[in-house]
């Protein structure tokens, strides 16, 4: 008697595993389990087993019921989420197809540039400031140490409104214009829209200039050189190598105009850094005495430094534009890729 | 400035390369641009032997070579006299270029055969003598060119001065610095003057009458000249600078004025009436003929040298063709002079006449050299052509120039301005290295006296300039500044731009930046009315194109045409903005004021159309985009009437736009004819606001109010009113009653048409009520509500529709 239990066991599991869906499994349960099932067939027949056996048959047999029951109960589960999951991927989209959205915009190459170089200059304690576009020649130059009739307004074409009337050359005036206002301690970064009377492959009659001021006791060319490297290798990358090497601008004294290692070439030569290995960055210096004194600062207890940037320039170089006309055509299939 | 390196070599020893020593003046402050190589102007030419040299069987006067080149023999007929065997010679083969570019072929002279031709050192320009066979030196290996092998190539290095170094625009001047910076000595070009015994004085005489344009004016005189041409060592170093030769008077002349940096003039003169030379300044309307051929009316005050009756040229500028050396000139007036730098400026700017001159003298010459460079020309010229100097030179020098002496130097500045510790012996060998006199004045302090070349070294700064450039910049420490914390000033308007930006391009928007130039018809395509305020143009004197000839006082005409140049490439669908400044002309010579603007433009579909449905931009898409901004900015009063509309706006889908009283822009649909002027095919929607003003309205106020915990009741209500009327009307009617518990009025539906009489609109609004501190009752919420219907209706006239 033993034995056909074991042997019902046996059938009613294998029966199991050929159930595919939740009715079979069902019929399982039925024909083993169910009031007129095998099993309770066999319980009804206990009384032929000997005595001796009869514990252990009870035994056996509730064991067999347990197992077969909780069997066709997981099975049942299992299917029942299958079913569940067979109807969801009914549904199935094509995850492949673009997303539904506002396209985003993109940011004026040259602003994003912009951008970045005064959130740097902020970290060193810069404040941002703005002066007019259309300028007194005063500012545009007088104060700045370039008088009327002096060959170093050759270095700038200008175009003029009035005699006395520019269109910026620099954003420099706003630091004449910033110091007449404020005592010293300065620390300024002026942004803006500059120009100049040139067009060609690089040059635009209209571009961007950054100009910084740092106006304190003790400043020395030193500290030039360490916010000019911090920066430079900010903006760059760690590993750039840069060079720093006498110059001339007439509001600073000394100067130093800025190159760092050719970005395309690494320094071996190439078409643009015109075969020297070193790319023009900024033109910088110690502000001279002489643009002190017009705004009323001793330069005997303050010093400080200027420096001077374009920044089309930095961005023909960062995203390998080589036309800087392309900045102000202002073609969306251009803009659309900064 | 163009720098022969052999031509350097004069006058210093180099022993380092031509990349090493560019290396070494860009890191002293004279940037090499570029370094050339110039090769004489004749190639394929190599060194030979003669083997043996016979007569030509059918020609008197020429002879037949065999020459080799040390691995082949060559058959050249040749009509030399110099030649003979075991002579070593330059031989053109085959394929080789000489000057005038002929090239050497194979040929067949009277029955003989010519592979190539024996050279004289005229006909390859390397020397003057054409009266036979260039005889090479022994020792060169055969078959070499001759360029090499005779070191014929030199190299030039395109130096660019800055304007403050005038003292670096010759190759003495580059040659000092040299020196100065590989440690070498100049060696100046000796000058020992042969003058005959007839006095200057009693053939000519030099008058100046404007003593503050021409501090200084220095003449000789060379009789006996032979005019011709010049030997072949100036040609060379004359092409080497760029400069043309002319004759060996003209040549002598610009050699020197490259040597020494003083600009000189010969004067022929035959031409100079009653002998003598008048300085003065220019009459009003006198008109002159430059060496140029060029005639032209002469600005008031310019710089004249003229003789007893006319100018004779235009000083520090150019020579006139009334008094050029020419071919029969037999006695030259050679002029050097010191020219006031800002009037040679002033007129060769209005006589738009940049000359080499002119470049010279109005970045200031040496005062002190003037008379060596003239000793100098004139003993050219004689040596040249053959001439005698006059005893004696003019040295008219009523006002003399200022020159400086003894600057206080302190080591301790030097120290505070640039960061670098630099000992006291170092400082004072490298301002001697540079012609600096330094005389100690007690402790580290000095007094400096600079070269009277040296214009530019004034006060303490430049010399610590001086000092830092030779010391090296590369040698200066790198640090942080170590100043103190101080406060940063915000600019509310900037930062508003950013927030901007980041609204507008996550709205899709992309930042465009346009010339602030345009052009002046702009106001005529805008068909902006004659008294309008952005009618007031910045004009440029003197802009590149007249396209770009006027500021721009809106930015509306840029973003379309823009979009014209978009639409050309293809891109139909455009969403742009741009921010800057419009600039309007209030009076002239005063700064006109400058408006910060904001303007987008919107056109084809608002979406891209990739697998949706393309649906095209309209008003409200503009609009909406606008609503974002005002809300970010948490501006409440802000309000759009459409009484207010532009002339380049259409009528009907255009507006103003108020926060609170002020004005700040308009929007709206462009004009159709305005696209059809600007040529522009698609619809297009522009705004433009002010964002001086907008800056000041923006608050950044926020208050938590508390949320309620009781439900809204909401009723809705279609009122029938006149299809003309505006929405916010209805809103406002509404609102104005301030009925506390009514706490939303939206707007869910409107229609005309079907089911509606003509010219009427239905217009279906929310109402929604709620109080803070209780459930509202039907019964209560009814009442409220009925009044609130009452009452608008009563005001406007409406109807409810399906009453």
């Amino acid at each position: 008697m033993i034995d056909d239990l074991q042997q019902l066991e046996k059938n009613a599991l294998a029966e199991l595993k050929k159930a595919t869906n939740e009715d079979q499994a069902q019929a399982v349960r039925t024909k083993y389990l169910g009031r007129k099932g095998l099993l309770t067939g066999l319980l009804r027949n206990i009384a032929q087993v000997p005595d001796a056996e009869k514990h252990l048959f009870g035994k056996r047999s509730n064991e067999v019921k347990d197992i077969l029951s909780a069997k066709i109960d997981e099975v049942l589960f299992q299917q029942s989420l299958r079913k569940k999951s067979d109807g969801l991927l009914k549904g199935k989209i094509d995850v492949t197809l673009p997303g539904r959205s506002v396209k985003f915009g993109r940011i004026h190459p040259v602003i994003q540039i912009r951008r970045e170089i005064c959130a740097i200059f902020a970290s060193f304690g810069f404040s941002i400031v703005e002066g007019p576009e259309v300028e007194l020649d005063y500012y545009n130059f007088e104060a700045l140490n370039i008088p009327k009739d002096h060959p170093a307004r050759d270095m700038q074409d200008t175009f003029y409104i009035e005699e006395n009337i520019v269109l910026r050359t620099h954003t420099s005036p706003v630091q004449v214009r910033i110091m007449e206002k404020v005592q010293p301690p300065v620390r300024i970064l002026s942004p803006g829209r500059v120009y100049r009377r040139d067009s060609d492959v690089s040059h635009t009659p209209m571009f961007h200039q950054i100009e910084g001021l740092l106006v304190d006791k003790g400043v020395s060319f030193a500290d030039l050189k360490g916010i000019l490297t911090a920066f430079l290798k900010k903006i760059f990358g760690m590993d750039t190598t840069l060079r720093f090497r006498p110059s001339f601008f007439p509001f600073t004294e000394p100067s130093a105009e800025v190159d760092i290692r050719c970005v395309m070439c690494k320094g071996s030569g190439c078409r643009v850094c015109g075969q020297s290995g070193w790319l023009e960055i900024l033109g910088s210096g110690m502000v001279d005495p002489a643009v002190f004194q017009n705004v009323g600062y001793d330069s005997e207890e303050y010093t400080g430094f200027a420096f001077g940037l374009g920044l089309e320039r930095i961005a023909m170089l960062k995203y390998g534009v080589s036309d800087i006309r392309l900045f102000f055509e202002n073609d969306i299939r251009f803009l659309k890729q900064f | 400035m163009l720098v022969s390196l052999k031509w350097l070599k004069d006058y210093v020893n180099i022993n380092v390369t031509a990349e090493e020593l560019a290396e070494k003046l860009t890191m002293a402050g004279l940037e090499v641009d570029e370094i050339k190589t110039i090769r004489p102007s004749f190639s394929g030419v190599v060194a030979a032997k003669i083997i043996s040299v016979k007569p030509h069987p059918a020609a008197d006067k020429l002879f037949l070579c065999d020459v080799t080149d040390g691995s082949q023999t060559y058959k050249v007929v040749c009509g030399a006299q110099n030649i003979k065997a075991g002579d070593i010679v330059p031989l053109a083969k085959v394929g080789a270029t000489i000057p005038g570019g002929h090239t050497i072929k194979s040929s067949v002279l009277r029955g003989e055969k010519s592979d190539g031709m024996l050279c004289s050192e005229a006909e390859l320009s390397t020397g003057d003598d054409s009266s036979g066979i260039w005889q090479l030196p022994e020792n060169l290996t055969l078959g070499a060119s001759l360029e090499t092998s005779l070191d014929l190539n030199d190299t030039v290095l395109d130096v660019s001065i800055t304007p403050n170094r005038s003292d670096c625009l010759s190759i003495i001047g580059i040659a000092r610095e040299v020196a100065a910076i590989i440690g070498e000595k100049i060696k100046n070009p000796v000058g020992r003057i042969k003058e005959s015994i007839e006095e200057v004085s009693s053939q000519t005489s030099v008058t100046i009458i404007d003593a503050g344009l021409c501090p200084r004016y220095t003449a000789r005189l060379i009789t006996n000249v032979n005019v011709g041409s010049s030997p072949a060592w100036i040609k060379t170093k004359l092409e080497s600078a760029g400069i043309r030769s002319i004759n060996n008077v003209v040549d002598v002349t610009n050699f020197v004025m490259l040597e020494m940096g003083q600009p000189l003039h010969a004067f022929d003169f035959r031409f100079l009436e009653q002998g003598k030379i008048i300085v003065r300044k220019s009459k009003d309307d006198e008109e002159f003929t430059s060496l140029d051929g060029k005639t032209r009316k002469l600005p008031a005050d310019t710089l004249l040298i003229c003789d007893g009756v006319k100018p004779v040229a235009i000083g520090g500028i150019m020579g006139g063709l009334n008094s050029e050396v020419k071919d029969d000139t037999q006695i030259v007036l050679l002029e050097s002079a010191y020219f006031n730098p800002v009037s040679i400026r002033r007129s060769a700017r209005k006589l738009a006449m940049p000359t080499d001159a002119s470049f010279r003298f109005e970045r200031g010459i040496d005062p002190e050299g003037v008379v060596r460079a003239l000793d100098r020309a004139a003993q050219l010229i004689a040596d040249l052509s053959g001439g005698n100097i006059y005893k004696n030179c003019i040295d008219e020098y009523p006002q003399k120039v200022p020159i400086v002496k003894d600057i206080p130097l302190r080591l301790s500045r030097i120290m505070q301005l640039t960061g670098t510790e630099i000992d006291a012996k170092e400082v004072i060998e490298i301002l001697q290295s540079i012609g600096m006199i330094v005389v100690s004045a007690g402790k580290d302090n000095y007094l400096v006296t600079p070269p009277t070349f040296r214009l530019d070294i004034k006060r303490e700064i430049d010399l610590i300039e001086e000092v830092i450039r030779i010391y090296g910049y590369d040698r200066v420490p790198v640090r942080l500044p170590n100043v103190a914390a101080i406060e940063m000033a915000s600019n509310p308007r900037m930062d508003l731009e950013e927030k901007i930006r980041h609204i507008l391009i996550g709205t899709g928007y992309s930042e465009v930046v346009n010339y602030s130039f345009v052009t002046p018809e702009f106001t005529d395509y805008l068909c902006l009315p004659e008294n309008d305020e952005r009618r007031r143009l910045v004009r440029i004197k003197n802009p590149l194109v007249e396209d770009q000839s006027v500021m721009r006082t809106t930015m509306v005409f840029g973003l379309l045409d823009t979009m014209k140049k978009n639409n050309n490439n293809g891109s139909l669908d455009l969403k742009i903005f741009e921010m800057g400044c419009v600039f309007i002309n209030h009076k002239t010579d005063e700064l006109p004021e400058e408006k910060n603007m904001l303007a987008f433009l919107l056109t084809g579909a608002t979406t891209d159309n990739l697998w949706g449905n393309k649906i095209n931009a309209d008003f409200y898409d503009l609009k909406g985009c606008l609503e974002n901004i005002f809300y970010d900015f948490k501006l409440k009063k802000c309000s759009y009437r459409s009484s207010i509309s532009e002339p380049f706006l259409h009528p009907g889908k255009s507006c103003g736009i108020y926060i609170g009283e002020f004005l700040v822009g308009y929007m709206g649909q462009v004009h159709p004819d305005v696209l059809e002027r600007m040529d522009l095919k698609n619809n297009a929607y522009v705004l433009e606001i002010n964002l001086d003003i907008l800056a000041n309205q923006v608050s950044s106020d926020i208050s938590y109010k508390e949320i309620s915990k009781f439900p809204a009741v909401t009723r809705d209500v279609a009122f029938l009113i006149p299809a003309e009327m505006e929405t916010n009307n209805m809103v406002d009617i509404v609102l104005r009653q301030s009925e506390e518990l009514l706490e939303n009025v939206a707007i869910f539906d409107i229609y005309a048409g079907k089911g509606i009489a003509e010219g009427i609109k239905s217009l279906g609004l929310r109402f929604s009520y709620r109080s803070p501190d209780r459930t509202l009752t039907d019964v209560e919420v009814n009442s409220i509500h009925d009044k609130i219907v009452q009452k608008t209706v009563g005001l406007t006239g409406a109807k409810i529709r399906g009453e």
